[in-house]
């Protein structure tokens, strides 16, 4: 792995960021070679039965095992319910603060309290503490984060909602539900106006509170404690 | 009888009574009643035994359960550590954390989607699955939560067993085949540098994975211990990424979809970030530290007089083999080189052991991990000081136990400093 990356990371350096890519993708594939053969003893080392010697032992797997099948479109987009920050993936549709506020009274309070703070489970509301992330400070702060002050995504709540929420009846929500119910908690959250309508523009767009707060895995290896 | 000398020497043992169960060095440590069950008047020479059957079944008092946490769709089940010997973990205690209950997938429908930045999207039958090219391998899995309640130190006990402290831990062989293979199948697309990786239970979990690991050693299995992974596990498949936190080995893997960003999802930001006390918070820290923690002498065995006795142990490290372990019996003033119990797997829990000759005082016991990095366990509070009072996850710090005088076992909540 460290040879591999060392070498991946030289080459991007070195080189225009298209040949970079090819050759990067040949070491993978290369490397990837590698480990689904493991090490195939040469042929010196078989036993030869001269009866056998006209059969030859293949030496490399095939570069396509061909099994599997292609699929269809529909039936990737029956499984791809995934939403990223730049809203890709949002379905069309809509819904609004005050259409949230009715599905969430029916379908969420039983779990999440009556204004999204009561649970039993996770809290759905809160800026506190405000402006200054202290989260990772005092156990005290632990079980304030939620979407108000710690979600970094708004595309996130609409993903989540719609692929787990209801915990007793997952992915029974409609699109226009979701993004009413996203809508509302972000009310609640005081990230959007009452008369906030939420659809595959308007949900990307929010920028939430802590969206600058979050940095990639920065442990750097070795001996450093981290 | 033979039988009823030890019975009555066990039973002369008051301290022994609070002892869980478990043989370890040769001193079998028991309840009264399960004293009795164990040596059985009946001399078993004179009576003819059972016959074979098609299933076994553990012997009657060697019971292994988990300690169920929460028991709720979103809950976890923890793995009796202190029990075990050897390395592998019996499938099925191996520790359980899910987040939307436990699916019931056929596998005659089951099938692998693998779609997004990649030549030609294709769909894998489980029977396609286990046609490719086939490998195993040995290695953990650690809940990147693991470790909680002693580093918060609240409402918990000293009287915690390393089941209850760190039982989010668990290692199996591993049979399927490299992702790698999957990939080079489907071929990725230039620019692809994530994938998504999805589960088919309730949660419909996912989490978002950087591409190196599919080439490095990601697989994609369908075994676990010599037979087929466990429901609970994620049959008929999961994803197995060695040494990185639990919850990113996605279970019940149902779509795989390559692209070049990641797609924060909530298991990625919300939950499984690890807030910092520089006032950020750290996403997608994959990677286990460096790990270790005695099994025994711990809570709830007592020892029964001073003398010698082995310390034992597991040791782990998520970036690669460990090469070292040191034990102190007080509480890190001198550290001794334990030995390392063959074999010594990469990513993977490693037995350590060290004689010790128990002077009958109160002594406070530790190890520490250090992994071919040269990575070394921290104290807690070369742990705290970096990560902070507030962080949420990877909660590697060195661990303690104290000895009493009377020979009980107790965590060292405030000896772990
Ligand atoms: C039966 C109980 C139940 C119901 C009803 C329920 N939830 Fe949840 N919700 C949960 C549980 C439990 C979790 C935490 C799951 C986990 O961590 O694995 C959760 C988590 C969440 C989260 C993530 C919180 C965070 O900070 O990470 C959101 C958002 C959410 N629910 C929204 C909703 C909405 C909207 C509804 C109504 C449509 C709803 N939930 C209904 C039980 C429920």
């Amino acid at each position: 792995m460290k040879g591999y990356q060392l070498l991946s990371i030289s080459l991007v350096r070195k080189i225009t960021i298209t040949s970079a890519t090819v050759i990067f993708l040949a070491s993978c594939i290369e490397k990837d070679r590698k480990s689904v053969m493991g090490s195939l003893p040469d042929d010196s080392t078989y036993y030869q039965n001269p009866a056998d010697s006209m059969v030859s032992f293949p030496k490399d797997w095939p570069e396509s095992f061909g099994y599997g099948r292609t699929v269809l479109a529909e039936e990737i987009s029956a499984w791809d319910i995934d939403v990223m920050p730049d809203g890709t993936g949002l379905p069309a549709g809509s819904g609004t603060v005050s259409e949230g506020s009715i599905i969430y009274k029916h379908k969420c309070t039983a779990c999440h309290g009556v204004t999204g703070i009561e649970g039993p489970f996770d809290k759905l509301v809160g800026r506190e503490p405000r402006n200054n992330f202290p989260f990772g400070k005092d156990y005290k702060y632990s079980s304030m984060r939620t979407i108000g002050n710690y979600w970094p995504y708004a595309t996130t709540l609409f993903d989540y909602i719609r692929r787990a929420m209801p915990q007793n009846e997952p992915g029974s929500l409609t699109a226009d539900e979701v993004y009413a119910l996203s809508a509302y908690l972000l009310h609640l959250n005081e990230i959007v106006p009452s008369d906030a309508v939420m659809d595959l523009k308007t949900l990307p767009a929010i920028e939430m509170p802590a969206r600058d707060r979050f940095v990639m895995d920065n442990r750097r290896g070795g001996r450093e404690i981290r | 009888m033979e039988w009823k000398k030890i019975d009555q020497h066990l039973l002369s043992r008051r301290t022994l009574l609070a002892a869980s169960g478990g043989l370890i060095s040769g001193v079998i440590l028991k309840t009264a009643a399960n004293a009795m069950t164990v040596f059985s008047p009946t001399d078993p020479t004179k009576t003819i035994g059972r016959g074979s059957s098609a299933i076994g079944k553990r012997a009657p008092v060697e019971q292994l359960t988990r300690y169920v946490n929460r028991p709720t769709p979103s809950g976890e089940s923890m793995c009796p550590i202190q029990d075990l010997v050897g390395i592998i973990t019996p499938s099925d205690i191996h520790f359980e954390r899910h987040h939307g209950g436990i699916p019931t997938i056929e596998p005659e429908t089951y099938e692998l989607l693998i779609h997004g930045m990649v030549e030609r999207p294709m769909k894998f039958t489980l029977a396609d699955l286990k046609r490719f090219p086939q490998r195993s391998r040995i290695c953990f899995i650690e809940c990147s939560g693991n470790g909680y309640s002693g580093y918060y130190k609240q409402g918990i006990t000293e009287e915690l067993s390393p089941q209850r402290l760190d039982g989010l831990l668990s290692t199996s062989e591993w049979t399927g085949m490299m992702l790698s293979t999957l990939f080079r199948e489907v071929g990725v697309k230039p620019g692809a540098k994530w994938f998504l990786a999805e589960g088919s239970d309730a949660a419909v979990m996912t989490r978002s994975i950087p591409i190196e690991k599919a080439w490095d050693d990601a697989m994609i299995v369908f075994g676990q211990n010599g037979e087929a992974i466990r429901p609970e596990q994620g049959y008929p498949a999961r994803l197995l990424l060695p040494g990185w936190e639990g919850n990113s080995q996605v279970k019940w893997i149902r779509r795989l979809e390559l692209s070049d960003k990641p797609f924060m999802t909530r298991e990625e930001t919300s939950k499984y970030s690890d807030p910092l006390p520089d006032c950020t918070a750290r996403l997608f820290s994959f990677v286990m530290d460096a790990k270790s923690i005695i099994t025994f002498p711990s809570f709830p065995y007592v020892l029964p007089e001073k003398g010698w006795w082995e310390i034992q142990g597991f040791a782990w490290s998520g970036r690669g083999k460990i090469i070292r372990v040191e034990v102190s019996t007080d509480g890190g003033r001198n550290w001794y080189r334990a030995e390392l119990q063959e074999p010594v797997l990469s990513k993977c829990q490693t037995r350590f052991r060290i004689p010790w000759n128990w002077n009958g005082r109160k002594s406070i016991l530790m190890s520490r991990a250090i992994d071919e990095t040269g990575y070394i366990q921290p104290s807690y509070a070369q742990l705290e000081k970096v990560r902070g009072k507030g962080t949420s996850y990877h909660f590697n710090h060195i661990r303690a136990w104290k000895v009493e005088q009377d020979g009980r076992v107790l965590l060292g909540l405030n000896e772990m400093a």
